[in-house]
């Protein structure tokens, strides 16, 4: 390795278990705004994920984003998707990113056009995800474009990708692990889990196939505001499986924001307990509040952990 | 259902068929490289995009990778992947882009397990698209590119037997 870890990867290798959590970025110029979006969760999370236009829905940029942050003192994670860039416009990207010093890059396919607030765009996906993570490491490791073109200083990538255990083909996603791994993923993030059981007959198979030994896995979390927001996030947000148990458990409650906040610390309590599972990435919109709470009550939070 | 929906679950069967095409044309190579690739492209793409339209709804990407992805065609995917399924997979194990469709990537997965000869190959890395071969005769590109419609790079890196 010709680099040195950032606090990220650094994190991940002491062998703590880690707490990453989303910034979705702000509708604004102002880099005020960008600051206010990471105050809550930045503080307890080992790193903080930039989204790259999630669920399809424009916003400032990510690697803006992230340039304000990291020049903040945060260690951000960059997330790039595929949807809206050709390769061209993606390693120039790649190597803008590096050279602003956000070497954490997570290598996503991005959620489709027609999920988000410009459903008539015209979607990209000149790559995979798979092909993006393979199209950064060889910049990083070979130091040349896809064209063969060589880059007069290598980017210092640390390269993830994501995992979703939650939906089919089931058995295919431990194999796709192997393959993002194989093309130069260091670590994987999930989408929200809900169904812990699925989640420990995915992780059994990425056991088995030895991959948690060649990569850091966290697994994606958050709270449920209400039964509203359960149905929002199953029916809207591409890939996510909300349990009929956990909506019925929203709507029985009498608390609701207690009782999505007890949801998710105990989905934490089990996930941690699963061998091969490197930490957790908190994704709580609008709720950041509750997010944080939710890392002091499994002591993970930064009045434990950063004092 | 129709008929040639229904031959598509059995991939083994057609991958035999597909084998046997491409044997054809490899042994046609010295005649098709007197012709010329290129005029050779203008017999070959017409009954190519009828044929393998009918049974796969081929997009005649130019660079067929049927055989390594369960005898499912990638293109018929939305986001056009040609690696594995994405994150946006439904419930029921549809497409999220398209709700009516069975996720391409799900039919593509369970087909090449069934496939002796190509099944595997679902599971190497694949490069990314070369946009100008779109609209010609895959067959011929093998023969004439010989793996040199994907990056340099990615050759070397991969291994990848790319025909």
């Amino acid at each position: 390795m010709n680099r040195t870890p950032g606090r990220f990867e650094a994190a991940l290798r002491s062998g703590k278990f880690v707490v990453t959590a989303e910034v979705t970025p702000p509708d604004s110029a102002d880099p005020q705004d960008v600051l206010k979006a990471a105050k809550i969760l930045g503080s307890a999370a080992d790193a903080l994920n930039v989204t790259d236009g999630s669920g399809a829905n424009c916003h400032i940029s990510s690697v803006a984003t992230c340039t304000i942050l990291s020049n903040a003192g945060y260690e951000v994670i960059f997330q790039m998707s595929c949807r809206d860039r050709n390769r061209i416009a993606l390693q120039a990207e790649l190597l803008g990113a590096s050279a602003l010093g956000l070497h954490n890059v997570l290598c996503l396919t991005g959620d489709d056009v027609t999920a988000g607030d410009h459903p008539q765009a015209k979607r990209v996906f000149d790559m995979d995800s798979t092909q993006l993570i393979q199209t950064a490491r060889i910049m990083r490791d070979e130091g040349i474009f896809l064209s063969g073109r060589k880059l007069s200083a290598k980017p210092k990538f640390f390269l993830g990708g994501a995992d979703n255990p939650f939906v089919e083909p089931f058995d295919f996603r431990p194999l796709r692990l192997a393959k993002k791994i194989q093309a130069g993923a260091e670590f994987f993030q999930s989408q929200y889990c809900f169904d812990v059981e699925r989640l420990k007959s995915h992780m059994q198979k990425v056991r088995d196939l030895g991959l948690h030994e060649k990569s850091f896995i966290l697994i994606g979390l958050g709270p449920l505001r209400s039964e509203k927001t359960a149905e929002f996030l199953r029916t809207k947000v591409p890939g996510v499986y909300v349990p009929d148990a956990m909506v019925e458990r929203m709507r029985k409650a009498q608390d609701k924001r207690t009782e999505g906040k007890r949801i998710c610390v105990e989905i934490i309590q089990q996930v941690r307990e699963i061998q091969g599972v490197a930490g957790i990435h908190m994704m709580a919109y609008k709720q950041e509040e509750a997010g944080a709470e939710i890392l002091e009550e499994v002591g993970l939070g930064n009045m434990t952990t950063k004092q | 259902m129709s008929l040639l929906n229904r031959l598509r679950e059995y991939p083994h069967i057609l991958e035999v068929a597909y084998k046997l095409t491409e044997r054809i044309v490899e042994g046609l190579k010295p005649l098709l490289k007197r012709i010329g690739y290129e005029r050779a492209d203008r017999y070959f793409h017409v009954p190519e995009r009828i044929s393998k339209g009918w049974v796969f709804d081929c997009k005649m990407c130019g660079q067929c990778t049927l055989h390594f992805t369960g005898m499912t065609c990638p293109m018929t995917c939305p986001k056009n992947l040609r690696n594995g399924p994405c994150g946006g997979v439904r419930l029921n194990g549809f497409c999220e882009v398209d709700a009516t469709m069975k996720c391409v990537w799900v039919e593509a997965f369970e087909r090449s397990q069934k496939m002796k000869t190509y099944g595997d190959g679902i599971f190497e890395i694949h490069p990314p698209l070369n946009h100008r071969l779109a609209g010609k005769s895959a067959f011929i590109n093998i023969l004439s590119l010989q793996g040199d419609e994907m990056p340099a790079v990615w050759k070397t890196q991969t291994g990848l037997r790319h025909e």
